[in-house]
């Protein structure tokens, strides 16, 4: 798949030569059964599905198709590991565990970042500098709070809730599995998790670093598969608890599916973010803030800074310095270390994001894509700018997860708050201005769970994420990250 | 003929380096029946204003460092000291502990270092706060380390106990002079050579060896040492060491002689009690009419 020709930047006119990542350093099977009770077991409906690299259409790997029966069999592996050994366990020798999980997962970094970018199409710079790293650190910082609860929850009882069924998406596949799987553990649960059917990869190979830290079997269980996989973990009578990141659409119907349970639910949900500038914004900052919070992991990022919002003054100048910009974007290869945006996650998203594109245009926005050459084989996107749009058009209300921005125009800081909370989402927001007061006007009045200011796509294991509305419920990240997973008497 | 063994010189530890006392002097330690286990090093006054230096320098980089750093290297000390797991118990017994004490002794060290590693980047978000103050302003307040601290290694429990104290102290961002058991010196001078293998910085961590009499005064008495922690000691001692202080306001914390293998003698007070709180204003502006109330 490499590519054999330079690329040549359409803004400096620079040529770089492909810089790949090798990949012979990575250890793949052909086929990956699911992990149950410490063992990879097939999976009783004999059936396989396969695991394509989307940038180049070719198949990976064979995974499992856990069914219901398979499902059941994991959880009530949870079970048995929480009854009988998890939540007997002295807390501190449960923070050794996880310490040593998150060790592991540094030693083979590497191996990790280049198996995440070839199943999930994320250029090897992000898996390598964002996606592990964070993931690695993720674990290393809930491991140290297993033997530390009663300080999260002072003078209160708690207890863990069992047994976690957890369902993740394919935008972070191994981030969001350890924002998923570490605060359940720490808090002495027992875990069933299962990756997206695009990208299970990175979650099995985690599941083989479990088994060589030497957890004890059942504690954590990874069974693969697609929606019907997720609703059986959803609705095993079992599960104490559902945590899940995607879609809003699923999120809703989870909600509805545990009415009546006494299952505690964390939702993670969708987003149409509001990237807003200030006249008085370092605007060179602010522009590349713009394309991080929009380009990022070609704009899969549930807090994508999608909706952009500037202040009309200096509106001319910043459009045109994020054209400027977004023609310098590399689209391509994601194993080449030159790539600023890799490939769209399969097809089925690919065809989601041209879908609202085509909205776009005929709702009479303004499409700007920069000239740039994209990949023959693969599924690719160029980073696409839309301007002259409405608060009331489709693309500035629904969420796109792709490399889609739409640019919106504001007076007064009252103008510019009434349009972002304007939303039913909730997740995130992102404010650009020199002026500290008006940031945190700004933080206060913004209906999000997270605002970032003179930054944006930050993440730390120490720091809260989750949004308002219908954005989700519930914090992933630092101390209050542990209370989706205690009960509190 | 049997193989002539090499002999250990147990130096001192200042500024990631191993000296001699500047002094030159040395005391023997002895082992059953009167056995010469080791010359250790006598330091002087000298030795411990030397240390100070030191640690005020090491002090702005390791407090700036992240939180999160702090606790991998922390982390790393104890996966260094888990791998000499062997040294330390023999050095324990050659210091008259039994075999059975010496192992429980290291692998509740390993522990306890693994526990405060957890609390490098989670003490904060316990003790600050945000504070919902009437004016249209944004005021919070954080933990922030104190500074130099001295640490008076308590007699009992030769490695347990001074890691006890000498961790939280660290884990918080302070840097240490550390003054050894004058008894249990070895483990001490061997746990130097762990966290000089382990990514702590040059100075962070300071220990000096030879008697309380002669070390612990000029610590108190020096007006770049921040605070003074110690486990156990006499009430003269304590209430000398608390008078000295005052000249310069350190922050004096003599704890009650404790059973270090207790998980009762580890807490966030232990890191706590060296951190200062600032507390910051920051202005919210508050114009127009646009709420919140979507």
């Amino acid at each position: 798949m490499a590519k054999k020709t330079t690329k040549k930047s359409n803004e400096t006119g620079w040529e770089y030569a492909p810089s790949l990542e090798s990949i012979g350093h990575i250890d793949l099977k052909e086929s990956y059964d699911l992990f149950i009770d410490g063992k990879w077991v097939k999976p009783s409906s004999g059936k396989y599905f396969e695991t394509i690299n989307p940038a180049n259409e070719k198949v990976l790997a064979k995974v499992a198709h856990a069914n219901e029966e398979d499902v059941d069999r994991a959880v009530k592996a949870a079970r048995k590991a929480y009854d009988t050994v998890w939540s007997k366990m002295p807390a501190s020798e449960r923070a050794k565990y996880i310490f040593r999980i998150a060790r592991l997962m540094q030693e083979r970094a590497r191996e990790l970042s280049v198996i995440e970018t070839l199943d999930a199409g994320k250029s090897i710079r992000e898996s390598r500098d964002i996606d592990v790293p964070l993931a690695c650190n993720h674990f290393f910082y809930y491991a140290g709070w297993a033997d530390k609860l009663e300080y999260a929850f002072p003078i209160r009882d708690f207890e863990p809730l069992g047994v976690a069924g957890q369902i993740i998406p394919w935008n972070f596949p191994l981030l969001m599995a350890a924002w998923k799987i570490a605060p359940a553990l720490a808090a002495g649960n027992t875990v069933v998790l299962k990756p997206a059917e695009t990208t299970p990869l990175t979650a099995l190979k985690l599941a083989e670093i479990i088994e060589l830290s030497g957890l004890p079997p059942g504690v954590v269980n990874i069974v693969t598969g697609f929606g019907d996989t997720g609703a059986a973990i959803v609705e095993h009578p079992e599960v104490n608890k559902v945590a899940f990141t995607g879609s809003t659409a699923v999120g809703k119907h989870i909600q509805r599916a545990v009415a009546g349970t006494d299952k505690k639910v964390t939702l993670e949900l969708g987003g149409k973010s509001s990237n807003i500038i200030f006249e008085d914004a370092p605007i060179d900052q602010a522009v590349e803030g713009i394309v991080n919070g929009i380009f990022f992991n070609q704009g899969h990022v549930c807090c994508a800074g999608s909706r952009l919002f500037v202040q009309e003054s200096v509106a001319d100048l910043v459009v045109r310095k994020l054209k400027q910009r977004m023609d310098s974007l590399y689209v391509g290869d994601p194993l080449d270390k030159n790539t600023d945006i890799g490939a769209i996650n399969s097809k089925e998203q690919l065809e989601v994001i041209n879908k609202y594109i085509k909205i776009g245009i005929e709702e009479g926005a303004e499409m700007y894509q920069p000239n740039c050459e994209i990949p023959s084989k693969g599924y690719f996107c160029k980073p696409t700018l839309f301007s002259n749009v409405a608060q009331s058009n489709v693309i500035a209300q629904e969420e796109i997860f792709g490399p889609v921005l739409t640019i919106q125009t504001f007076r007064t800081v009252d103008e510019v708050i009434q349009k972002a909370n304007n939303s039913p989402y909730g997740l995130a927001a992102g404010v650009w201005t020199d002026k500290g007061s008006r940031i945190f006007n700004l933080t206060s009045k913004l209906r999000a769970g997270v605002v970032w200011a003179n930054t944006y796509n930050k993440f730390d294991p120490a720091s809260p994420f989750g949004g308002y509305k219908e954005s989700g419920f519930g914090r992933e990240g630092g101390l209050h990250g542990l209370r989706a997973y205690v009960k509190l008497k | 003929m049997t193989r002539l063994q090499v002999l250990k010189t147990y130096k001192i530890f200042i500024g990631g380096q191993f000296p001699r006392t500047e002094s030159g002097r040395y005391y023997s330690l002895k082992g059953k029946d009167d056995f010469d286990i080791a010359n250790v090093c006598l330091s002087s006054r000298k030795d411990a204003r030397n240390a100070v230096v030191a640690a005020r320098k090491a002090f702005g980089s390791w407090s700036e460092r992240s939180a999160f750093n702090r606790g991998q290297i922390v982390y790393r000390i104890a996966e260094m000291l888990e791998g000499r797991r062997s040294q330390f118990i023999e050095e324990l017994q050659l210091m008259g502990l039994t075999a059975a004490n010496a192992a429980k002794e290291v692998d509740a060290t390993v522990d306890r270092i693994v526990y405060y590693a957890g609390w490098c980047d989670k003490y904060q978000q316990i003790v600050s706060s945000v504070n919902p103050v009437a004016s249209s302003h944004f005021n919070f307040s954080v933990a922030e380390p104190t500074g130099v601290v001295g640490i008076v290694a308590p007699e009992e429990s030769p490695l347990l106990g001074l890691v006890s104290l000498l961790i939280p102290a660290i884990a918080g961002g302070n840097t240490v002079v550390l003054v050894a058991s004058e008894k249990y010196p070895l483990s001490a001078v061997t746990l130097a050579e762990v966290i000089h293998s382990s990514d702590v910085p040059g100075g962070v961590i300071n220990i000096i060896t030879g008697t309380a009499d002669e070390l612990v005064s000029p610590l108190v008495s020096h007006l770049d040492v921040n605070a003074m922690t110690s486990a156990g000691l006499s009430k003269e001692m304590a209430s000398a060491m608390q008078v000295q202080a005052a000249d310069n306001v350190k922050r004096v914390f003599n704890y009650p002689a404790m059973d270090w293998s207790k998980a009762s003698s580890q807490g966030l007070s232990m890191i706590e009690d060296l951190q200062e709180i600032k507390t910051t204003w920051h202005p919210i502006e508050n114009i127009g009419g646009a709420t919140s109330s979507y």
